[in-house]
C-alpha cells in the first residue's frame, strides 16, 4: 500500500504549523500526538462523548470525526487556547472551578469548548437551554448540576 | 493557645487541582509520550467460548512498522493466571472455586474480548492494521449465558472442572428465619432481578510501561486506582524488587470501580513487552475494547421473602440468590457479599437467611462498581417493604420508619460477616431524622393528599417514592501520609491512593492546611506515585476520605508538634505561649517575635556541627492509619416523578437526598460525589443495559447503544445531610462515594409505580434495569406473571 500524505497547513491557538499527515490520521491524534496539545481529550472516537470537542473556524466539532487532512487551511482552537493568559483563567474555566463543575476532569475540556461557542450564540439562557446544549457531552463524574451552576455563572459575568 | 483553628475543614474549599484540569495541563496516561516508543494493540477473541486450535502471527509480524508480535506462548514462564486479590471471608462452610484472568489466552477463550494476541508497532494505526494479518483458528463451544442455565448441573461448563459453573456458594444468617415466618401475620415472597451496567468512565483504560536498562528500572504509568499494589504485583511477576519499580496514577480520568481492579491482561503484558524490547510501550483502550476489556457488575437473580407482623415489623428475611461473576473470579466475593450485607439496610431485621451461588459465565469479568453489589440488596428489600406495605394497607414511609434501628441501638451488630472480614457492625447512626428531612423535602404527605390526586384528575401519572439504605464505607486495612514542611513555607503531602476526580487534593489539603496554619493553596498533594508513598492499599469502597484523611491528619499533628518543639527551642519559650498561623509561628502578645516555617524547616536540617542523639532532621512526619472496620454512612432518596403511559419516558419533577456521611471535610466536594452517584444510578435504573445474546455477544457496545445519562435525564437534585460522627476515626467522617448510586433502582420501581398505579392492577416493577420498551411491555401484559 502507498502512503497517502497530505501537506497540510493549520492554525491552532493562533500558532500556525505545517505538517505531513497520513489521510486516515484523525484530527484528534494529530491535535494530541502531533501537535502535542494533550489538552483535547479522546473518550470514545464514535462521535458520542463530546472530550474531543474543539472549535473548528467558531464552531464546536468533535475532532475524533475529523481527518486531520480536512483542517488543511482552517482555524482551531483548543483548551489550551482559552485562557487569556498562564496567569489568569477564562471566565468559564474561572466559573467551574468556583462552582465545581469538574471531577476527574477528563470531559472538561469538551465541555468548555462547547460552552464557549453556545454562550457566544445565547448570551443569556436559562437552564433548559443549557441542559440542551450540554446534552452532547458525556460526563460521569458530577450529574451535570454544578456545571449548568458554573455556566450559568459565567453567562451572567460575560454579559457585564 | 496551640488550638487548632478549623478555617478550611468543613468550608466549600474550591479545588487546588482545577487550573491544571481546566487548562488543559494534568498529565493523563495516554499524555505520555517518550522518545522510541512503541503502540500495542490487541486481537480478542470474537466469540464468547472456544477451544483455541491456533494462532499465526506470522504475516503480522513480517508486516512494515510492526516491531512485534506476541502470543501465549512467547510468554514463557512469565504466563501465569493472575493473583486472587480478595480472597474469601472466614465464613463457615464457604464454596470458592479460585478460577482468575490470564495475561494472553492459551488453550480456550471465556469471553469475547479476551486477548489472544498483541501486536507492538510504530503507531497504533500500524498495530490495528497487523491485527487482521493473524489467522486465528477455533473451535466454537456453547456459550453460558443465562444465569440460571448457567447453574444447572449439566450446563456446559466455562472452566472444564468446574460443575454447575459454580464460582462459589455462602450462607449467612442470624437468628432462626423459619421459627419467624411462623409467627408472621404475612409473608411476601418475589424474585428480583437487578443488573448493573458498566462504569464506563470518559477516560478509558491506558498503561505505559519504560524500562531504563541504565537504571535498571521499569517506570509503569497506569490508569489503576490502587498503584502500590499494582507496582508489588507487577516487580513480583517480573522478578524485580518492589524498589525496581515505579508506578504512576497520573490525573485519571474517573474509575468508579473497574480500575482497581488487578491485574488486567494489559497491565501483565505491556510492562514485560517494555522490558523485553528494552523501549517504552503504549497501550491505550479505545471505547469498543472497554466494552468488553474492562471489568462490569452485571446481574443477580434473588428468590427472596420477607415475613411481617401485622403492622408491618420485619419478623426476618429470607433470599437465594445467583450472582454472575463472568469469565473469571479475581475479585473473590466482594460483590455478592455486599449484597448480601446491604439488604439488611438501616432496618433491625433479627433473622436472616441469605444463601448466595457465584456463577461463571462466558461474559466479561464482574467486579465492584461504584455500590459493589450493594444496589442489589437494597433493591430487594426495599421492593420487598413496598410490597408487604401495599398488601397490609400501610403507608410506604410508615412501613419503613417503624423498621428503623433505634439511635440508642448503636453500635448495632448484624452478626454476619462483611467484605473486609469484619462482622457487619454499625458504628453509629440516627435514621429516623433522615427519613423525616425526605419526607418534609419531597413534600411527602402533601404531594399524597393534594397534588396527586389534583394531577390524576387532569389525567397526568405522577407518582411519589422513597427509598432508604445504608453504605458501609471506610474499610481497611490501613492507608499512610507523609507530611513535609518545605523549605520555600509550602507543605508537601504525599499519600499512597490514586485519586480519579475525588478532590483529593483539596480535601487533603484543607486538613493539613488547618493543622499547620498554611494557605490551603500552599500544600502540594501527591496522590499514586509510588516513589512519592511506598505503602498503601487504594481507593476504593468509599474510602480515601475516611482512611487517607485521617492518616494525613496524624502526620500532620506530629508535624505540628515537631514546629512548636523547635520554634520553642527558637525563641527560648514554652510551647503554650506560641500560635502558629499564616505560614509562621509567633510568640502570642510578643509582637514581631516570628518565624516563618520555611525558616524553621531550613534550621532542622542542620548542614554543620552536631545534633542530639535521636534527632531526625527536617519537619516531616509519616503516620498510618488503619479502622478497626467499617464506618456505616446511611441516607434516604425521594423523588417525584411523571410517567407518559403512551411512550412510557419519564419526567423526574424533583428529587431529594438527605444523608449522613459523618463529620463533612468539604461541603462542595461531598454535592458533587452525591450528584454524580445519583446520575450513575439513574442510568443504571432507567437507560444503561449491557444486553447479551444466547451467543455472549454484546450487541450495545458503543455509547450510542449504551445510553449514559445526559444533563437532560439527570434532574436537578435538592441535597441536605445530617451528622452522625464515627466513633471510628478521630476525624468523625463515614465515606460518601456510592450513596448517591445505591438506591435509585429501587426508588424508581416504586415512584413508577405510583404514578401509573400499578400495584393496584397487580403489575409490579421487580426487576432494574426498567426503560421505556421495558416499561412498555411490562405495563401491557396481563398481571398473571409475577
Amino acid at each position: 500500500m502507498t502512503a497517502d500524505i497530505h501537506d497540510i497547513s493549520v492554525t491552532v491557538n493562533g500558532t500556525s504549523y505545517r505538517r505531513q499527515v497520513e489521510g486516515r490520521l484523525l484530527l484528534s491524534d494529530f491535535i494530541r500526538h502531533d501537535l502535542l496539545l494533550a489538552g483535547t481529550h479522546v473518550g470514545c472516537e464514535h462521535g458520542v462523548c463530546g472530550a474531543c470537542t474543539i472549535i473548528f473556524d467558531g464552531a464546536a466539532v468533535r475532532s475524533c470525526l475529523m481527518f486531520a487532512a480536512q483542517a488543511d487551511g482552517h482555524d482551531i482552537m483548543t483548551v489550551e487556547g482559552l485562557a487569556p493568559d498562564h496567569e489568569r483563567l477564562h471566565p468559564l474555566q474561572q466559573a467551574m472551578r468556583e462552582c465545581h463543575g469538574l471531577q476527574c476532569g477528563y470531559c472538561t475540556p469538551g465541555i468548555l469548548m462547547t460552552m464557549k461557542v453556545f454562550l457566544e450564540e445565547n448570551p443569556a439562557p436559562d437552564e433548559a437551554q443549557i441542559r440542551e446544549a450540554l446534552s452532547g457531552n458525556l460526563c460521569r463524574c458530577t450529574g451535570y448540576q454544578h456545571i449548568v451552576e458554573a455556566v450559568q455563572l459565567a453567562a451572567e459575568r460575560l454579559r457585564k | 493557645m496551640n488550638v487548632v483553628a478549623t478555617r478550611n475543614f468543613g468550608a466549600p474549599v474550591t479545588r487546588n487541582e482545577d487550573a491544571r484540569l481546566l487548562s488543559g495541563q494534568a498529565l493523563f496516561v495516554d499524555d505520555v509520550e517518550l522518545p522510541g516508543m512503541v503502540y500495542a494493540a490487541f486481537l480478542r477473541s470474537s466469540v464468547a467460548h472456544a477451544r483455541i486450535r491456533s494462532i499465526d502471527v506470522s504475516a503480522a509480524r513480517a508486516r512494515d512498522g510492526v516491531v512485534a508480535v506476541y502470543t501465549a506462548e512467547d510468554l514463557g514462564s512469565y504466563w501465569a493466571p493472575g493473583p486472587l486479590l480478595v480472597p474469601p471471608p472466614p465464613i463457615k462452610d464457604i464454596v470458592f472455586n479460585q478460577r482468575t484472568q490470564v495475561p494472553l489466552a492459551r488453550d480456550k477463550v471465556r469471553h469475547v474480548g479476551e486477548p489472544l494476541a498483541v501486536v507492538l508497532a510504530h503507531s497504533r494505526y500500524l498495530a490495528e492494521d497487523a491485527l487482521a494479518d493473524i489467522a486465528v483458528d477455533l473451535d466454537p463451544l456453547p456459550a453460558v449465558v443465562d444465569l440460571e442455565r448457567a447453574a444447572a448441573d449439566d450446563a456446559a461448563r466455562v472452566h472444564d472442572d468446574v460443575r454447575g459453573n459454580v464460582a462459589a456458594r455462602v450462607w449467612q444468617g442470624r437468628g432462626n428465619y423459619a421459627a419467624a415466618r411462623a409467627r408472621a401475620a404475612r409473608v411476601v415472597g418475589r424474585r428480583f432481578r437487578y443488573d448493573h451496567g458498566c462504569s464506563s468512565p470518559i477516560e478509558t483504560r491506558g498503561v505505559v510501561a519504560n524500562w531504563d536498562a541504565r537504571a535498571n528500572r521499569l517506570t509503569i504509568w497506569d490508569t489503576t486506582q490502587a498503584p502500590v499494589f499494582f507496582r508489588n504485583g507487577i516487580a513480583a511477576m517480573l522478578g524485580l524488587s518492589e524498589r525496581q519499580v515505579r508506578v504512576i496514577a497520573p490525573f485519571v480520568g474517573g474509575g468508579f470501580g473497574p480500575k482497581i481492579m488487578l491485574f488486567y491482561p494489559e497491565e501483565v503484558v505491556i510492562p514485560w513487552a517494555a522490558k523485553k524490547l528494552n523501549r517504552p510501550v503504549k497501550w491505550i483502550e479505545d471505547r469498543l475494547e472497554h466494552f468488553f476489556a474492562t471489568t462490569h457488575e452485571r446481574g443477580q437473580t434473588h428468590d427472596a421473602e420477607i415475613a411481617v407482623d401485622a403492622d408491618g415489623r420485619i419478623l426476618g428475611v429470607k433470599d437465594v440468590f445467583l450472582h454472575d461473576t463472568g469469565a473469571y473470579n479475581p475479585y473473590g466475593l466482594t460483590v455478592p457479599i455486599n449484597s448480601q450485607c446491604t439488604l439488611l439496610g438501616p432496618y433491625a431485621i433479627a433473622n436472616y437467611d441469605s444463601t448466595f451461588t457465584a456463577v461463571f459465565t462466558n461474559k466479561p469479568i464482574v467486579t465492584p462498581y461504584r455500590g459493589a453489589g450493594r444496589q442489589h440488596g437494597v433493591f430487594v428489600i426495599e421492593r420487598l417493604l413496598d410490597i408487604a406495605a401495599h398488601e397490609l394497607k400501610i403507608d410506604r414511609a410508615e412501613i419503613r420508619r417503624r423498621n428503623l434501628i433505634p439511635p440508642d441501638a448503636f453500635p448495632y451488630n448484624n452478626e454476619i460477616i462483611y467484605q473486609d472480614f469484619a462482622p457487619l457492625s454499625y458504628d453509629s447512626g440516627n435514621y429516623q431524622p433522615i427519613l423525616d428531612k425526605a419526607l418534609e423535602m419531597i413534600g411527602y404527605r402533601r404531594f399524597l393528599a393534594d397534588e396527586q390526586p389534583r394531577l390524576r384528575a387532569q389525567g397526568r401519572n405522577v407518582g411519589i417514592g422513597v427509598a432508604c439504605y445504608v453504605e458501609g464505607t471506610g474499610i481497611g486495612p490501613y492507608e499512610g501520609a507523609k507530611v513535609q514542611v518545605q523549605a520555600n513555607g509550602k507543605v508537601s503531602l504525599a499519600t499512597g491512593i490514586g485519586t480519579q476526580g475525588q478532590g483529593h487534593f483539596t480535601a487533603f489539603a484543607q486538613i493539613v492546611a488547618d493543622q499547620l496554619g498554611v494557605d490551603v493553596r500552599d500544600v502540594d498533594v501527591v496522590t499514586g506515585d509510588t516513589d512519592q508513598f511506598y505503602w498503601g492499599a487504594g481507593t476504593f469502597a468509599s474510602r480515601g476520605a475516611v482512611v487517607a484523611g485521617n492518616a494525613v491528619n496524624e502526620a500532620a499533628k506530629v508535624v505540628r508538634q515537631k514546629i512548636l518543639k523547635l520554634a520553642a527551642e527558637h525563641f527560648e519559650c514554652a510551647e503554650e505561649d506560641l500560635e502558629i498561623a499564616d505560614g509562621k509561628v509567633a510568640v502570642v502578645g510578643v509582637p514581631g517575635q516570628s518565624v516563618a516555617l520555611g525558616a524553621l524547616a531550613l534550621k532542622a536540617n542542620p548542614m554543620r556541627g552536631a545534633v542530639k542523639p535521636g534527632t531526625e532532621p527536617g519537619l516531616e512526619s509519616t503516620q498510618y492509619f488503619g479502622p478497626p472496620s467499617g464506618a456505616t454512612a446511611s441516607g434516604v432518596h425521594a423523588m417525584i416523578v411523571e410517567v407518559d403511559p403512551q411512550t412510557c419516558t419519564l419526567e423526574v419533577r424533583k428529587y431529594v437526598v438527605v444523608h449522613d456521611c459523618g463529620t463533612v471535610i468539604n461541603p462542595l466536594i461531598l454535592a458533587g460525589q452525591i450528584h454524580g452517584g445519583v446520575a450513575q444510578g439513574i442510568g443504571n435504573a432507567f437507560y444503561e443495559q449491557l444486553v447479551f445474546d444466547e451467543d455472549g455477544q454484546l450487541l450495545n457496545a458503543s455509547l450510542a447503544d449504551y445510553l449514559l445519562p445526559t444533563a437532560l435525564e439527570v434532574p436537578h437534585m435538592e441535597l441536605a445531610h445530617t451528622v452522625t460522627v464515627s466513633p471510628l476515626n478521630p476525624l468523625g467522617i463515614k465515606g460518601a462515594g456510592e450513596a448517591g448510586a445505591i438506591p435509585v433502582g429501587p426508588l424508581f420501581a416504586q415512584a413508577i409505580e405510583d404514578a401509573l398505579g400499578l400495584l393496584h392492577n397487580n403489575i409490579e416493577l421487580n426487576e432494574i434495569p426498567l426503560s421505556p420498551s421495558r416499561l412498555f411491555e411490562l405495563t401491557a401484559k396481563p398481571a398473571t406473571a409475577r
